[in-house]
């Protein structure tokens, strides 16, 4: 069920954000979501794309370092509260969040939200549950 | 007690005409050789298999015919294969790192330290120290020789010594101006620390009372000299040695700072090519090879130090005759002197090969305010790869801890994608010593 992320590898040099966009443009794939998480040395870029599986290929013959991350997505009303009430159904349970990042479809009127926890099944059990509904794979691609 | 003013500590030997240093020289070889092949079985071993008897050397001019002595053979004889004499007699151990992390262990008897500390003496007193000065010693004090041999020399001198061991600049600086400290011993890289730190706090060089240094154990410039000298308002000497053949002291700086006299009544100098081991006329550059010639526990013959240097026989205006050496020019292996310690890439492949990393690194050194700056790229494996900083940060500080744990000091460490390294040919650099910049001999 979990949903398939890119986590790139990126070190503090120039030009390495422009050969990851470079690869995935050229490889025909579209970017739903991303967030980047830094330090002084590195920083690890991650995206929600339409075609994982291939974005990693076109990604690795450019010569990045990547690994697929399994994610839980859910899909939630644009709505003030929406995202309080899935955070306090997955701190009730005492599931913590490692990070998290979110990207609204304006047309559709909700929000998708990715949240990188310690056990994905526990956590989608948990808020499928509490009535929240899950991302799918189908959803990333028919956006 | 009075004051003496000396220019030497033991002119008889430090002002000794050259003919009767080799004399000297060569009655004490003749009975060192014996005395180690019928002490230790290693040696016996090195010895027979170039088929050199104790009765074959006679002399200096025979000092070719024994075999070298590297620190392989030291790691390899590790821990008590080259002791001479029963361990009730030592009274003390100090230590150096070795080449895989394997210690190199030195021995001494109650003689060797008193001679030891006789050289350091000497160096005290050619920098002009005397029992009316206070000598402030910030050396490491331990295994390491440096605290244990200035401190030593000192207490010789009858200076009024502080044992302040390295670190802590806030009390070195309180205890040198409240304690009126004369001289000062210590690395030259913290020399100029303290130098710089005493220039932020506003005192001028006039505000201290010291006159003198002595610093070592670690390459630096004559530039570096003049900025330490002015900073401190100071005179710096320089002084040299190793645990191996007991620690600093085996040579030192007079007042006119050109190369540092070899004790020659302890230890014969030799200069060798490296790589064919032949001996070199005086002059020449080339490897710098030990001899001791009064060692009891840890008796060295041709001992191979590695630092590549030149000697000089030019008469001193000092007055001694003793033999000069150049700061070592360089090398002729790969060991880097990282923050005074000694560091070599194998003991580097050791830690990542323990902790599960393929030997795919590169080590940077520079030298930033005066303090050597150690940084070690590593590739990672592809399966640690963690989409959250803290997992990777948290590999780093476990290998940077087991670096410190074998190399006695801390690198900052930085994982790298797989295949970041750059590969020159196939052949990775491993070794970017920026300091060279600065034109320090590394």
């Amino acid at each position: 069920m979990a949903v398939k992320q890119i986590s790139i590898f990126v070190e503090n040099k120039e030009g390495k954000l422009v050969t990851i966009t470079d690869a995935i443009a050229t490889a025909g794939i579209d970017i739903r979501a991303m967030s980047v998480a830094d330090t002084q040395d590195f920083g690890i870029f991650r995206l929600i794309v339409t075609d994982p599986d291939k974005a990693k290929e076109a990604l690795e013959s450019s010569g990045c370092f990547v690994s697929i991350t399994q994610v839980v997505g859910v899909s939630i009303p644009d709505e003030p509260g929406s995202l309080a009430k899935v955070v306090k159904i997955l701190a009730r349970y005492n599931i913590n969040i490692e990070y998290m990042y979110a990207f609204i479809a304006v047309a559709k009127k909700n929000a998708s939200v990715v949240l990188r926890v310690a056990d994905n099944e526990a956590a989608e059990k948990i808020l499928v549950e509490n009535g929240i509904t899950l991302l799918q794979e189908s959803d990333i691609v028919n956006f | 007690m009075e004051t003496k003013e000396k220019r030497y500590f033991q002119p008889e030997y430090e002002t000794m005409p050259v003919e009767n240093i080799k004399k000297l020289q060569s009655e004490k070889l003749v009975k060192q050789v014996k005395y180690v092949y019928e002490n230790v079985a290693y040696y016996r071993e090195l010895m027979d298999k170039k088929g050199v008897k104790p009765e074959d050397i006679k002399g200096v001019d025979d000092l070719h015919k024994l075999p070298f002595i590297k620190k392989d053979d030291l790691r390899e004889a590790y821990p008590y294969g080259l002791l001479a004499t029963d361990i009730k007699n030592c009274v003390r151990i100090h230590s150096t790192s070795g080449t895989t992390g394997k210690r190199v262990v030195a021995f001494y008897t109650q003689n060797d330290v008193d001679l030891w500390e006789e050289c350091c003496a000497r160096a005290l007193t050619a920098a002009g120290v005397t029992n009316d000065d206070v000598c402030q010693v910030c050396y490491g004090y331990g295994l390491f020789t440096g605290g244990a041999g200035l401190h030593g020399g000192s207490h010789k001198v009858g200076s009024l010594t502080l044992p302040m061991s390295s670190g802590n600049t806030e009390r070195q600086i309180q205890f040198m101006m409240d304690l009126n400290s004369t001289v000062l011993c210590c690395t030259p890289s913290y020399a100029a620390y303290i130098g710089e730190t005493l220039k932020e706090k506003g005192y001028k060089p006039e505000d201290n009372k010291l006159k003198a240094g002595i610093f070592g154990a670690e390459p630096w410039t004559e530039e570096m000299r003049r900025d330490i000298e002015k900073n401190l308002g100071i005179k710096a000497y320089d002084i040299y040695g190793l645990t191996e053949l007991s620690g600093p002291g085996v040579a030192f700086e007079c007042e006119e700072q050109k190369g540092m006299h070899v004790n020659e009544d302890h230890f014969i100098a030799e200069i060798i090519d490296p790589n064919t081991e032949e001996v070199l006329p005086v002059g020449s550059k080339g490897e710098l090879v030990f001899t001791s010639l009064d060692k009891e526990a840890f008796p060295l013959l041709r001992y191979r130090t590695r630092d590549i240097c030149i000697l000089s026989r030019e008469k001193c205006s000092c007055g001694r005759t003793f033999i000069r050496m150049t700061k070592p020019l360089g090398r002729s292996d790969d060991m880097m002197i990282i923050r005074g310690v000694n560091v070599f890439p194998s003991q580097i492949e050791t830690v990542l090969l323990n902790c599960g990393y393929a030997a795919n690194y590169q080590i940077i050194i520079d030298r930033v305010n005066n303090t050597d700056t150690f940084d070690i790229n590593v590739e990672m494996n592809p399966e640690d790869f963690a989409d959250i900083p803290n997992v990777i940060t948290g590999k780093e500080k476990k290998l940077q801890s087991a670096m410190k744990t074998m190399l006695g000091i801390s690198p900052k460490i930085h994982l790298l994608a797989p295949k970041s390294i750059t590969r020159s040919e196939g052949k990775a650099v491993r070794i970017i010593d920026n300091r060279k910049r600065l034109g320090i001999n590394i």
